[in-house]
């Protein structure tokens, strides 16, 4: 919200005006009302196997976090730019590996990873688009200078609340939104159906059919799977709605069997279809992969996407932007180092105290170790894990990270923060100017997943 | 519209309508159980049984107050309970999710697990508040669907699960109430008094209406017509039953399709009308009640097949 000289960011001035306007104590007062309104809509977020409220509150911070527009402009080309390279490289690892060929990467970190799917060699899905809503996390590391934490090509969560977080602000303090500096969201369903929409398989015969899959009304994230059908007007499917008939998809409704032609699937890889992948899958529909090769059905995303968000593959995801665009990248990766390499493993086993190492295949911000918050005992115990396995750890240096304004008890105060923007792949690609910002709540913390104690606030884009 | 919606939509319609009759039941119970000689008649065993839980108590031992607030109100294995009803209601609702309305959601959203931290003590303590507080979702509810709702089958299907379950109810009223009503020469215990006919209109909110369409006086006659016949009265089993097949007729509409159940209704309401209070009386009012309960959980079987519920 500062610049280094202590002088008020410009972007913030308005903002800040209104915190001193409203006080700290009526911010606090608000807080509790926003807080009622997302309990009364239900914007509630599972935790597994923690006890207590199964449907608990992320909590909300009420002060925006703000985007310039001449910042917008560099991130969205850089957010497109990655999103091309990374449904490019989905392409080729399932075709013919030139990226492997050319010598870039290494085979076995492909070939030899878990979440690369050999049943997907040789198939092309309709537009050639594997990773349909593109959500990378984004930090700041510097005054004019953003950098990548990591992609998700598969299916990325929480931009319900992009657009609840939105919701809440216009509703609670419209004075904010009158001067329409600030860039709407609110088309973003629009632009997630027209985009699967435009990747309706060949069978699919007029209008297509588009459907939300969902494992059901218990999972995480089950708000946003229903909130995101709502808004885009489509059915809400659990598996059990779904059968294969006749090559293919079909959904039991009161009239009968209705044909489906795109999936936006909110369900795991490995237990889409029980018959090709988990055999033990409850949440399957049997047959649906052979439908989705034979052209019947879309999935969106596309079976084995999970190699390009690998943590493995993200080292390489600068130079996949050089080798299929034939681009500079815009935005950069944080440097990692990767155990796997015996040097780098080396340095990253002598100063683990000041790094965060995670596992390759953690998700969430489970199984990580930040070095300058843990003990001794801690580090000792995480470097075993590494030495035992090196290829399933990397290492990142603790971020000097931005940190965004945030409404303490007392004050206003600075919390990391990381961004999140959806980027959408059909026919052409479409980025909303917005996203999830998500907040480390504690002093000091880099964890900002919501599983963790992280928070969210709105994310505002100035325009010109 | 999936099957499962529709079965989502039909039963959470089903649940709202069963926790604001119970509510109204236990209320009932308070009422009859101050009245003289009140422990003799067993009040909250047949409140208890109204709601369809048959063998829950002993015959035998009392069922006292608190036994019956426990369990028609507090007790989550007891599927017709408030709280289990509000609850499946909402899990119904959750999974259908998209089909409500914002407001529809809110309603059954709101203090959804506030009956959790009760017990018995404070339930019974606090239990005219509680009870309005229940009805005040329902209606809420109810008000929600009616007035924001599409009128798509979605909707349809929400007001014949509706309509099942209310005229279910009145029957199971006058099944455990029937002897209440039987005409002097037949009475079975003595205790017919006015406030014993009026109670059962109480438990179906329905004692001023009954004023307005049959005047001052009371009669067994006048109640059971009211009760049974009467097409005005929203509770009565005929209304419910034109609702029925309203609805029915509707989603045949949208479907260009009749199944078993459009027959059995059309029956139903045919029959019906064929009667009235004095014929019911020399048929027997228990066995015209017992048809009632049998046509209805018949046609729900059939509707759950048309459809293709799970």
């Amino acid at each position: 919200m500062f610049e280094p000289d202590g002088s008020i960011r410009p972007c913030y001035a308005e903002v800040q005006n209104w915190v001193e306007r409203t006080g700290i104590a009526g911010l606090n007062r608000r807080m509790d009302e926003a807080e009622a309104i997302f309990r009364r809509i239900g914007i509630t977020f599972a935790v597994y196997g923690e006890g207590g409220d199964p449907e608990r509150l992320i909590p909300f911070d009420l002060l925006p976090r703000i985007f310039m527009a001449q910042e917008w402009r560099v991130l969205d080309k850089g957010i497109r730019q990655r999103a091309r390279a990374l449904n490019a490289f989905l392409h080729d690892v399932y075709h013919r590996g030139e990226i492997v060929k050319a010598g870039i990467m290494p085979a076995d970190i492909i070939y030899q990873n878990s979440a690369y799917l050999a049943e997907m060699a040789d198939f092309t899905p309709p537009g050639k688009v594997y990773s349909h809503i593109v959500g990378i996390d984004i930090v700041r590391t510097g005054p004019a200078r953003f950098e990548v934490l990591e992609d998700n090509c598969r299916t990325p969560s929480g931009v319900s609340y992009m657009l609840e977080n939105r919701e809440i602000m216009t509703r609670m303090f419209p004075e904010l939104f009158a001067q329409g500096v600030v860039a709407p969201v609110d088309d973003y369903p629009a632009e997630l159906l027209k985009s699967l929409k435009e990747v309706a398989p060949p069978a699919c015969r007029g209008d297509p059919v588009v459907v939300v899959l969902t494992p059901g009304s218990l999972n995480s994230a089950y708000y946003e799977h229903s909130f995101l059908a709502d808004l885009m007007g489509v059915e809400l499917v659990e598996p059990a709605d779904l059968f294969v008939d006749d090559d293919r998809v079909w959904m039991k409704t009161t009239l009968g069997p209705k044909a489906v032609d795109v999936i936006y699937r909110r369900i795991d890889d490995e237990y889409i279809d029980p018959l090709v992948f988990r055999a033990d899958s409850l949440l399957g529909v049997p047959g649906i992969f052979n439908v989705y090769r034979n052209g019947g059905v879309t999935l969106a995303s596309a079976p084995g996407s999970g190699i390009a968000d690998d943590k493995a593959v993200y080292i390489y995801v600068p130079d996949m932007i050089r080798f299929y665009l034939g681009e500079q990248p815009i935005l950069d990766n944080i440097q990692t180092w990767q155990c796997g390499k015996p040097d780098e493993c080396a340095y990253v086993l002598e100063n683990l105290h000041e790094l965060v190492a995670k596992e390759v295949h953690g998700s969430g911000g489970y199984g990580m170790l930040i070095g300058p918050k843990s003990t001794r005992d801690e580090i000792a115990a995480y470097a075993d894990r590494i030495r035992a396995n090196p290829g399933e750890f990397i290492a990142q240096p603790t971020l000097d990270l931005s940190t965004v304004p945030t409404l303490g008890p007392a004050a206003v105060v600075g919390r990391h923060a990381d961004f999140r923007p959806y980027c959408l792949v059909g026919k052409q690609l479409r980025l909303v100017p917005g996203g999830l910002t998500r907040v480390a709540l504690t002093e000091g913390s880099l964890v900002v997943n919501s599983s963790q104690g992280g928070g969210v606030k709105d994310t505002w884009v100035l325009q010109d | 519209m999936l099957s499962r919606t529709a079965e989502n939509l039909f039963w959470m319609a089903r649940y709202m309508e069963r926790a604001e009759a119970t509510a109204r039941l236990l209320t009932m119970g308070q009422r009859m159980a101050i009245l003289p000689g009140a422990h003799h008649r067993e009040e909250w065993r047949s409140v208890v049984r109204a709601t369809g839980a048959l063998n829950h108590f002993p015959e035998g031992a009392p069922v006292t107050e608190s036994d019956a607030i426990a369990f028609l109100m507090l007790d989550i294995d007891n599927p017709s309970s408030i709280r289990s009803c509000l609850l499946k209601a909402r899990a119904n609702a959750k999974s259908a999710r998209t089909m409500l309305t914002q407001d529809m959601w809110e309603a059954l959203n709101e203090g959804w697990r506030k009956l959790d931290s009760y017990d018995v003590a404070e339930a019974r303590q606090q239990l005219p508040a509680l009870i309005d507080w229940v009805k005040t979702r329902v209606m809420t509810f109810r008000g929600a669907a009616h007035s924001g709702q599409l009128r798509n089958e979605g909707h349809d299907f929400l007001r014949a699960g509706s309509a099942l379950e209310r005229a279910q109810m009145t029957l199971r009223l006058l099944d455990v109430k029937y002897y209440v009503l039987l005409p002097e020469t037949e009475v079975v215990g003595g205790n017919r008094d006015h406030y014993q006919w009026t109670s059962v209109l109480y438990a179906l909110s329905g004692a001023r209406a009954f004023h307005h369409v049959y005047g001052g006086t009371y009669t067994p006659w006048q109640i059971t017509d009211f009760l049974m016949l009467n097409r005005l009265f929203p509770r009565s089993v005929a209304y419910c039953y034109d609702q029925l097949a309203y609805r029915l007729n509707r989603l045949a509409g949208w479907h260009d399709a009749r199944s078993a159940c459009h027959d059995t209704v059309r029956q139903m309401v045919a029959d019906l009308e064929q009667l009235d209070s004095g014929e019911i009386f020399r048929a027997g009012l228990h066995e015209t009640v017992q048809n009632g309960l049998m046509n209805t959980n018949r046609l729900g079987v059939e509707i759950a097949q048309a459809y293709h519920f799970g």
